[in-house]
């Protein structure tokens, strides 16, 4: 790389996180660390039916029994979870009424976040669930939705209002005892959303959640659960920040979707959490189990991912294609940049018949980051005409970063047929020349090559994320390469 | 005077290629710079258009009473320097107008101007791609990705039409191209010519001057320009070869 491109690598790390303010507000906390008690405090304070705190209890001794996960390629330092508050809420102002049932203070929040809560003040069909710390502070048009019949509320509503919805599918696709962040998520979750699409109905607007951590020394432990009924249909995206940093924070989540016959979710995420500054201090430590069932015939679920931020990311939203003729898909560009590390991709479990999977996955690694694919195909013997394709395509910007790539396949049927591409590229020197010899800044090339390179990804976004996430993937960026 | 080079001196990892080259062009001309490879014929384009793995040891450059020398690659481009590839490079995922779009705009905010409004620049694409007879769907695809030969020259023309610059160097834009797509570059270039700008067209063959008539022909030679005169020199070469200039030339 020519001496110009090797300045601007070093001054990649000094883009701005823009999303890294803290907002001042008083703030009720369970006390610090981890026990039974506090898992009693939790669901005592979301005034949960009995049945949720058993399934809580028994997460939680599940957990204690288990060892943290050491297989993924990732460098992660030990967490004392007794340093943690593992709730925390604003603390509500009584005087509030309507709209205004949310504090200003947290309005203004996401207003700064460019989400607006204010459903006359929004253009597009969106509705919001907006999350902050533990809790859910407002749904946007949940009124709107109940006359198509949909449900779309935070996790801790569906559990007042919706208790057999969530008992029936809770934990269907996800158990508790999956693995070492879900039997935590499934002691000590807090808020999410929650969706049920009832049969034949297409969901008329976009849903989103907006995932803000805002209090220190806390983890955020999401749940969402989405149930699309038959031949239903559902677009669901999710974005999330936080403040920046020098400690690192804990965000382990699961997410479950149930997809029945001829029902289709596409499921968005652009994950932008605080990644730590250039020297790799701070960031959150991301630990999500994303997992969706195609439970009936010709069901669809979508995954596509861009994952900007995050000191360490260990996500692999996976497809259970259990109907016959179901499908499944996972979309991904991530990139890791400064210090940060991904170990990121997807998991596609073929066990009906005539079942397709395709995986796109596109790594960016910049500065000293590492940056790794990890993918499991498996098809089972009874999974007769199954199709797969993966692709997985890593970018490489500058020369102290890795990428690697670790695909797991699993064919037990001879009638199935898999497919495994992958490669590995720099941005060229020569590419650089051309767009700059055209008049284009090196920043400006860089930018338009990443987004060159993922936009067979991107393609895949709702429009409302498309050009947030392109402009997130040239920030991210920043002052990189070559 | 738009460009005049003086005593050039330049090496590439220590090894001397340019040694000493003298040129001068004026608005409104064509010239064309001949000789046998590896004589520094590309050389010389690259470090007119700035590419930094080529170190100038000695001698200046001044385009349009610029220090040309001084400035990065993207800010000669805006000043009006062009360089037309001899091997385009592929970008993919990147169209051809998404490029161009961002390129003339980046050219117009340096000059203090407002972006191009998106009917203004595909009015403009429309009227260029006629110049080079490129197909409409030509401009959705990614830049160069899995063009022919031909495309790729073709490419770069229809991008000098829009960028519109004021000096424009054509490095052996002839190489890989059939009779036809020769026809067709060589018409885009001469319809652009004008009495503002000037172009230097790098080239082995007579062949490509018979399409665009050079005012000035000068041959390189071991990174120095050994003769010059008009366009009767091309015919010249191409009946005796370059060892008659060898020796003293």
């Amino acid at each position: 790389m020519g001496s110009d491109s090797n300045n601007l690598l070093n001054e990649i790390t000094q883009s701005d996180y823009k999303y890294g303010f803290v907002t001042d507000i008083e703030t009720e906390y369970a006390p610090l660390g981890l026990s039974e008690d506090t898992v009693r405090y939790i669901s005592a304070k979301k005034n949960e039916p009995e049945f949720m705190l058993e399934y809580r209890l028994k997460a939680y001794r599940r957990w204690l029994e288990m060892p943290a996960p050491e297989w993924a390629h990732l460098k992660i330092p030990p967490i004392d979870f007794q340093s943690i508050y593992f709730y925390a809420a604003p603390k509500k102002k009584k005087e509030l009424s309507s709209l205004d049932e949310v504090d200003p203070e947290l309005l203004a929040t996401f207003e700064k976040l460019g989400i607006s809560l204010d459903e006359q003040k929004r253009l597009s069909g969106v509705a919001v669930d907006a999350v902050i710390d533990s809790v859910s502070v407002k749904t946007t048009f949940s009124e709107t939705l109940a006359k198509h019949g949909i449900i779309f509320c935070s996790f801790s509503d569906a559990l007042q209002n919706h208790p057999d919805l969530v008992k029936q599918y809770m934990g269907s696709v996800v158990p508790y005892a999956d693995n070492y962040f879900s039997a935590l998520n499934s002691a000590v979750f807090s808020d999410g959303s929650f969706a049920f699409i009832p049969k034949g109905v297409r969901c008329p607007i976009e849903l989103s959640t907006y995932f803000r951590i805002n209090a220190a020394n806390t983890g955020q432990f999401e749940r969402t659960l989405i149930i699309a009924e038959e031949g239903a249909y559902v677009s669901y995206m999710e974005g999330c920040t936080a403040p920046m940093r020098d400690e690192n924070q804990l965000h382990a989540a699961v997410v479950e979707i149930i997809a029945l016959k001829d029902a289709e979710v596409k499921y968005s995420t652009v994950q932008n959490w605080y990644p730590g500054n250039k020297k790799g201090e701070g960031g959150i430590y991301n630990f999500v189990t994303k997992r969706g069932i195609c439970k009936g015939a010709g069901s669809k679920i979508s995954w596509t991912q861009v994952e900007t931020g995050s000191a360490i990311t260990w996500k692999y939203p996976s497809c259970i294609l259990l109907g016959d003729n179901s499908v499944g898909e996972f979309y991904s560009v991530a990139v890791t940049n400064n210090h940060q590390q991904a170990d990121t991709g997807s998991k596609m479990i073929h066990l009906g018949n005539n079942t397709k999977s395709t995986i796109i996955s596109k790594g960016i690694s910049a500065g000293f980051s590492n940056n790794s694919y990890r993918g499991l195909v498996k098809i089972s013997k009874r999974a007769e005409n199954s199709r797969n394709f993966s692709q997985c395509d890593s970018l490489l910007l500058g020369d102290k970063c890795g990428a690697h790539t670790f695909p797991y396949i699993e064919t037990a049927n001879k009638s199935s047929i898999v497919e495994h591409e992958a490669t590995t590229s720099k941005i060229s020197d020569d590419q650089l020349f051309y767009c700059q010899q055209r008049g284009i800044d090196m920043e400006s090339a860089i930018g338009l090559i990443v987004n060159g390179y993922a936009k067979e990804v991107l393609n895949k976004l709702p429009m409302e994320f498309a050009v947030e996430a392109q402009k997130l993937l040239s920030i991210s960026l920043e002052g990189s390469v070559g | 005077m738009l460009l005049q080079i003086k005593n050039l001196h330049a090496s590439i990892q220590g090894k001397e290629i340019l040694k000493g080259v003298n040129l001068e062009v004026n608005r409104g001309e064509v010239h064309a710079i001949m000789g046998p490879n590896g004589t520094g014929k590309s050389t010389l384009a690259s470090v007119i258009a700035g590419r930094d793995i080529y170190e100038v040891t000695a001698g200046e450059v001044v385009f349009n009473s610029l220090n040309l020398l001084d400035m990065p690659v993207e800010q000669r481009a805006r000043e009006g320097i062009f360089l037309g590839f001899q091997y385009p490079v592929e970008i993919p995922g990147v169209s051809i107008s998404n490029f161009l779009r961002t390129a003339l705009n980046d050219i117009r905010k340096y000059k203090g101007l407002e972006p191009m409004p998106a009917t203004e620049f595909l009015a403009k694409m429309e009227e260029k791609k006629k110049l080079v007879e490129i197909h409409s769907k030509l401009t959705n695809r990614s830049v160069n990705e899995g063009f022919s030969g031909g495309e790729k020259k073709k490419n770069e023309i229809f991008q000098m039409a829009m960028l519109e610059p004021i000096l424009s160097i054509l490095d052996e834009t002839d190489s890989g191209l059939d009779i036809d797509a020769l026809r067709i570059v060589a018409g885009g270039v001469n319809s652009l010519r004008s009495e503002k700008n000037a172009t230097i067209v790098i080239t082995h063959y007579q062949r490509l001057l018979e399409y665009i008539v050079p005012d000035f022909v000068h041959v390189l030679y071991e990174g120095r320009i050994i003769k010059s005169g008009g366009k009767e020199l091309a015919l010249e070469l191409e009946e005796k070869g370059y060892d008659w200039l060898k020796n003293g030339g």
